[in-house]
């Protein structure tokens, strides 16, 4: 059955890896994201490699009334339809300290527009009793911790939304995969230093690929982050509360 | 953030630099960068020595911007961002039946690296160099992009083509890809006994791919003994080549010691069988076969290597083949050594081929080395030649005008369009390119 992936945050590093991968499987893909030049770069990039649909249209977590254009779109497609979602934004946490009124933005961009745009898409998915939804969190939203609590936060916020969302969706053939990336070498990270086990994007999409195809539910990439967060995971709060990690 | 502070070397990491780097993924983000803080463009940094570095500036990283923006399957015209890698348009496109129309021993060189050091190919005797196949480039400049072309602002598309980064970034470019009948490779390998039999063969050879390997170690009757292969594209069924094998850490010194070199150089000119022979092969294997093992550079250990690259007219061929006694007898070099024909074709005012013979050889870097390599480029001066600068990591301003001709031309414009010097690097400087004579 033919397959079309409607990537939200096309301009994104790892979503540009997938879309490549997507393509070169023979997948179709929308780009949906703000940048309207960069999408149609990425799309002929796409066409090339093979997709058979590649196009690009506007999405901004932001703005709702940006969804229903692309969910009509989903609509006329044949076939299966699938979403990942690679929205996020990471403001350093020192601005937001400064300025309070960040925290909305990045809780928006990276939980709360995304969800709303999950919940309204959903029934289509479930109408055709198929399809993938990719959810990009982070192992920023295992555990709140000083760097990034506010980003962390709105990441924990959309894992638990991905585990609620796979509980219904799973009723009706349609599989939710939840991805915790580490630190990946993207446009996000250029410049931050000390970035442990840092991974190209190709190796995220990748990962992305296997859990979708194996249908798993929960993954951390590269699969090191699994036993590194495990750890981090069990640390008591009155010792994790004094580490700077 | 935009700027990250790296320590980066070239491909033989004798030169190093430490600066801020920037990596736009956009042509938007590029454009602020070109406004705000332009800086030289740099690629995969698989030039030699030190044409991809800024040693306490700033440069620009092209690599993530290598989307392919357009094919026209009817013309195989392929308009392409610059960081994109040759070996990658290779990888999407020969199964289509089209390749890029040159291409350098090394698939990981990008279209901006290949553009602006003018490449040339294992084709190069009849197809020219990279920039000849180009129909038009985009340059990023501060007011916006800028198209240039052979026809349309034909000056700065001669400086551009071959012009070392110096005419700013290029953005995307429109490459004419080559038609192929397939996207395997046959290759008939000639065991080549002594240097005048290479230049006979290298001479007489109307094949469209054509190279020679030569034994840089072997010695007064044996001198210039090498394989020489052609090579035609062509229809079949092997196995893609197996990619990805790397070198964990940097070889001890000892790794290419004189006596190792002669005995692999031995067994590898023994290799192909005396009455010769042709085989098939994945037509990534035949164009880039380092590249099979990632950061084989590190085999040379850690203070890395030098690669001397010269050209010399067809009338000075017996020089070339006293530099290659000098060579054999210093017993320095390694197995990497080259030897090709080349045509006429070059694009550019800075471009390094002319017809002749080409001669490249690799040495780990050491003292003797460097005295080596300062000869052979003065006897490359004297021959009416030129050192190649994708691959110099020596020589000095004093020789560079002597071998460039078309220095001036080319300084005009890059003055005109950069009169700041912005986009200057660590080997403009060195060579004091950007200085008038
Ligand atoms: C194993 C090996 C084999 C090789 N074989 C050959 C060969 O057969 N023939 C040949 O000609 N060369 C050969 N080379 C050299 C190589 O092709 C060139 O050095 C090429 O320029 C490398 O491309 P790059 O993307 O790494 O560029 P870099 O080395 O990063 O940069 C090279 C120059 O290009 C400029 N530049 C890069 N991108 C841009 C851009 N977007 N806009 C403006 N300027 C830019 C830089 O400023 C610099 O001056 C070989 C190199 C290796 C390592
Ligand atoms: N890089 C890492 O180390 C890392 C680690 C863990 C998780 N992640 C997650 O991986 C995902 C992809 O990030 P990346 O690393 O590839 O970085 P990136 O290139 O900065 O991607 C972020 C993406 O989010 C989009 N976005 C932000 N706000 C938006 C909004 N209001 N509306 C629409 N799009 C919006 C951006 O679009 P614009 O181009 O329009 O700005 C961009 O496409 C993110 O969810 C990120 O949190 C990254």
């Amino acid at each position: 059955m033919s397959q079309t992936w409607i990537i939200l945050g096309g301009t994104s590093t790892i979503a540009r890896t997938f879309a490549r991968m997507a393509s070169e499987r023979g997948e179709g893909v929308i780009l949906a994201g703000r940048d309207m030049d960069d999408l149609t770069a990425t799309a002929a990039d796409c066409a090339a490699r093979g997709a058979p649909i590649a196009e690009s249209i506007k999405f901004d977590a932001r703005d709702a009334k940006t969804f229903s254009p692309i969910i009509e779109r989903a609509a006329e497609l044949e076939g299966e339809i699938s979403v990942a979602v690679f929205v996020g934004s990471m403001p350093p946490q020192d601005e937001i300290d400064d300025d309070p009124s960040l925290i909305a933005g990045t809780v928006t961009d990276s939980f709360t527009g995304p969800a709303e745009f999950l919940t309204t898409i959903a029934p289509e998915l479930e109408k055709r009793a198929s399809g993938t939804i990719v959810g990009v969190g982070s192992v920023a939203g295992d555990r709140g911790r000083l760097g990034n609590y506010v980003y962390g936060a709105s990441k924990a916020g959309f894992h638990a939304y991905l585990s609620g969302l796979r509980n219904r969706l799973g009723r009706s053939g349609v599989h939710v995969v939840t991805v915790k990336p580490g630190t990946v070498d993207t446009a996000m990270t250029w410049g931050l230093d000390k970035l442990p086990f840092l991974a190209p994007p190709e190796k995220v999409s990748k990962d992305i690929f296997k859990a979708v195809d194996r249908k798993r539910d929960v993954i951390y990439t590269p699969i090191i982050w699994w036993p590194v967060m495990t750890i981090i995971r069990m640390i008591p709060e009155r010792i994790f509360k004094k580490m700077q990690i | 953030m935009t700027w990250k502070t790296l320590e980066y070397s070239g491909w033989g990491r004798v030169l190093t630099a430490r600066g801020d780097v920037a990596r736009p993924e956009r042509a938007s983000a590029l454009a602020k960068l070109v406004s705000s803080s332009p800086a030289p463009a740099i690629g995969m940094r698989r030039s030699y020595g030190d044409a991809g570095l800024n040693d306490g500036g700033k440069a620009i990283d092209m690599t993530r911007m290598d989307r392919v923006l357009e094919f026209d399957a009817e013309t195989g015209v392929l308009h392409v961002e610059a960081g994109a890698q040759i070996g990658e348009l290779l990888r999407i496109f020969a199964p289509k039946g089209w390749l890029p129309p040159v291409m350098p021993g090394t698939g990981f060189a990008t279209v901006g690296g290949a553009i602006a050091m003018d490449v040339h190919g294992k084709n190069h005797h009849g197809l020219g160099s990279f920039g000849c196949h180009v129909v038009d480039l985009t340059l990023m400049t501060a007011k916006g992009p800028k198209l240039a072309s052979p026809k349309k602002n034909a000056t700065l598309f001669k400086a551009t083509v071959g012009g070392l980064g110096q005419t700013g970034p290029i953005v995307s470019a429109r490459v004419q890809m080559l038609k192929a009948k397939g996207d395997v490779m046959v290759v008939t390998e000639r065991r080549i006994g002594g240097w005048d039999e290479f230049l006979k063969y290298l001479d007489a050879s109307d094949a469209t791919y054509t190279v020679g390997w030569i034994d840089a170690t072997a010695k007064d009757e044996h001198l210039g003994r090498g394989i020489l292969e052609e090579a035609e594209t062509g229809g079949g069924l092997v196995a893609a080549a197996k990619r990805g094998k790397r070198i964990p850490m940097d070889a001890p010194g000892f790794t290419l010691s004189p006596s190792v070199v002669r005995t692999f150089n031995a067994a590898y000119w023994r290799r192909v069988p005396a009455r010769g022979r042709t085989v098939v092969k994945p037509i990534d294997d035949f164009f880039f076969p380092l590249d099979k093992v990632h950061d084989w550079n590190r085999l040379y250990g850690k203070s890395g290597f030098h690669q001397f690259q010269c050209v010399v007219p067809i009338n000075a061929a017996g020089d070339l083949r006293e530099m290659l006694a000098s060579i054999a007898n210093s017993g320095l070099a390694s197995p990497l050594a080259v030897l090709k024909r080349m045509g006429p074709g070059r694009a550019g005012y800075m471009s390094f081929p002319m017809e002749g013979y080409t001669l490249a050889v690799d040495f780990p870097n050491r003292d003797q080395a460097e005295v080596l390599i300062k000869e052979l480029e003065a006897q490359t001066v004297k021959s009416g030649g030129r050192v190649y600068l994708a691959k110099d990591g020596l020589s000095g301003p004093e020789r560079i005008r002597d071998m460039y001709p078309e220095h001036k031309q080319w300084l005009k414009v890059v003055q005109s369009t950069d009169p700041d010097q912005k986009y200057a690097t660590d080997l403009i400087r060195r060579l004091k390119l950007r200085e008038p004579t």
